[in-house]
């Protein structure tokens, strides 16, 4: 059977983005506002040209030369499509950094998830303690980005580290996991996946909103917990799910910290940690190419932008916003 | 349309409650093991000796060596004193930046008409996805072409896009804040006589100091821990902020380096741990403010 909700005239619709009165047209603008309006936005305008729209244009142009950061600007050579053919074509360390991120993300980010949303169904009971618990498991996101903890973790999967003598205790042979090319990636998804607790808070947060009625309704007609699960939790939850996926999924692409610190910068043990991103910083900054790190950094960008398209156009399909607000 | 019907709460279901919610406890407490493991471990090996960081992979030290914070301290010439200083400013200076400019946009966006609202506001949503690696390069550029990367102050170059809002996510969630303070009290305040600046003084400033909190804290955990910009911007050691200083540790590849790195390594946690702490509520409810209404 289908349930169907009713719309909740209480509640405003999620993801409903806009400033108040866009709505309408901005409509009459009261004498000498508009001027105040850019005056309070001229530091976020400045830096929006500045910091954010000029530096895209630059490395635009900069992607069609062979610029390094040695050569005077009168000798810049403009190369055309050149880096972009070099990276499709004649730089297997390239696409191998795009299997890398790509296999990091397809699997780190829907286990990643999975845990957030099972954590969050435990704790989605009122009783003494959730707090705590709520608590503690966010710790991990908080720290989870700095060097200090990738430095640990990377010592935690060494060979005398402590995840080889928790393996020891069920007598099972133990191998030096961060230098194993095969490896090495794993322990850094495990770092992600250890860091559920952001996404499980948005979780948290989203199964409060389901409305109990909806769960007594499907018991009287004899649904099981599963199958309150998939008919009503699931449903009701699908533009947390989607929030959630999408922010995950951008952040996970960007990984770069914990697999620097793993490979000392390099991307090792046999590039089988080579981030995209890490690759872009060798690139750049090591190797001086900015130019084809500028060619590389927009890929990147379009390839984030594309996937973020296909997100919400094939949201459509699976999230339901109860509100009547299917966008 | 569903019908409340007159079913009586879930507890009395045919179910055994009792068995159900120890189950449930049992596996939280495996949970926050697995959560924990790694930070304790780290702690306990910050106090092993050398020896024992070998030999000993227990979570607790046998022998309490607390010479590994000492040494560490003084590892590199400049001394971590340094690091942490540099640390600090550079954290507590980008929640300035971020406090004072992010809270001028929200303003014009939550509460001022002007030309091309709407417009701009899709385009400071449209910088919330984009990846700040993107940038990198050509910020580095242009930094360097005005002589401020490796400057007399190094740190402009963190800095002074903070200034400029450019963290889209604090001015998306102060947007998010001020909408719910009640329009009713800007209107009281112009019948006063208040202009738009009055009015962000009297009304909005005052009203707003929940959001800046929650900005100014996570700001400073997240700039604290930040790696890649202060990787690519500081280049001399006396410069270098505690995450940069604790790679330099990963390039000893000698074994004696690894207690102090370790102890390094939870001192420079230790911020994070006394907001987490103080603030964890709000942490926590701040996350959730973060575009999901409710």
């Amino acid at each position: 059977m289908a349930l169907t909700t009713a719309p909740d005239p209480t509640r405003r619709g999620t993801g409903s983005v806009r400033p108040d009165a866009t709505r309408r047209g901005t409509g009459r603008i009261r004498h000498g506002e508009g001027l105040a309006g850019y005056v309070f936005l001229s530091p976020w305008l400045i830096g929006l040209m500045a910091i954010t729209a000029m530096p895209m244009l630059l490395s635009l142009y900069l992607s069609f030369t062979n610029y390094d950061i040695l050569t005077p600007w009168s000798e810049v050579e403009w190369v055309g499509l050149a880096n972009y053919e070099r990276m499709f074509t004649s730089d297997p360390s390239w696409w191998h950094s795009v299997r890398v991120t790509l296999s990091f993300a397809l699997i780190a980010v829907p286990l990643k998830l999975a845990a957030a949303l099972g954590v969050a169904l435990l704790l989605n009971r009122a009783w003494r303690g959730v707090g705590l618990f709520r608590g503690l498991f966010y710790l991990p996101s908080l720290l989870g980005g700095s060097v200090a903890l990738a430095i640990v973790w990377v010592n935690m999967f060494n060979r005398e580290g402590a995840f080889n003598s928790f393996l020891a205790l069920f007598g099972i042979e133990g191998k030096p996991w961060v230098n194993d090319p095969d490896w090495a990636l794993e322990t850094l998804m495990v770092l992600a996946i250890w860091q559920f607790g952001a996404p499980m808070v948005i979780f948290l947060a989203g199964l409060k909103q389901v409305p109990t009625e909806l769960y007594e309704a499907a018991s009287v007609d004899g649904a099981g917990a599963f199958r309150k699960f998939v008919n009503v939790t699931l449903p009701m939850l699908s533009p947390v799910i989607f929030f959630n996926l999408v922010l995950e999924t951008i952040n996970g692409f960007q990984g770069f910290t914990a697999a620097f610190v793993l490979s000392n910068g390099t991307g090792g043990p046999v590039d089988s940690t080579l981030m995209y991103t890490l690759n872009l910083y060798i690139t750049g900054f090591t190797d001086l190419e900015m130019g084809y790190a500028s060619a590389m950094a927009w890929v990147f960008l379009i390839a984030i932008a594309l996937i973020t398209v296909v997100f919400f156009s094939t949201g459509r399909f699976w999230v339901h916003y109860s509100d009547g607000e299917d966008r | 349309m569903v019908a409340s019907t007159v079913a009586p709460p879930v507890a009395t279901r045919p179910q055994r409650p009792r068995s159900r919610s120890w189950l449930r406890l049992i596996v939280l407490l495996a949970i926050v093991a697995v959560v924990l493991y790694p930070l304790i471990w780290m702690i306990g090996t910050s106090f092993k000796s050398q020896q024992e960081i070998v030999n000993n992979i227990g979570l607790l030290p046998e022998t309490f060596t607390p010479g590994n914070y000492t040494n560490g301290w003084t590892n590199f010439d400049v001394g971590f004193g340094r690091f942490f200083f540099n640390s600090a400013m550079v954290s507590l200076l980008t929640v300035v930046g971020n406090g004072v400019s992010c809270l001028l946009a929200a303003y014009a966006f939550a509460r001022l008409k002007f030309r091309l609202r709407g417009m701009w506001f899709a385009v400071m949503i449209g910088t919330l996805l984009l990846p700040g690696h993107v940038l990198i390069v050509p910020q580095y550029i242009l930094f360097r072409s005005l002589g401020l990367v490796g400057g007399d102050w190094p740190y402009l170059p963190l800095l002074i896009p903070q200034f400029l809002a450019t963290e889209a996510f604090f001015v998306f969630l102060m947007v998010q804040f001020m909408r719910s303070i009640p329009r009713e009290l800007d209107e009281a305040a112009r019948i006063d006589g208040a202009n738009a600046f009055g009015i962000f003084r009297h009304v909005i400033l005052p009203l707003s100091r929940p959001a800046l909190v929650t900005t100014a804290i996570f700001s400073f955990i997240w700039t604290w821990n930040d790696f890649f910009r202060q990787l690519v911007f500081l280049s001399s050691l006396s410069d270098y902020t505690v995450p940069v200083a604790l790679t330099l540790f990963i390039d000893s590849t000698s074994q004696s380096a690894v207690g102090p790195m370790f102890a390094m390594s939870v001192l420079s946690l230790l911020p994070v741990f006394v907001f987490f702490v103080a603030f964890q509520r709000m942490l926590v409810e701040g996350i959730n403010t973060s575009g999901l209404k409710g």
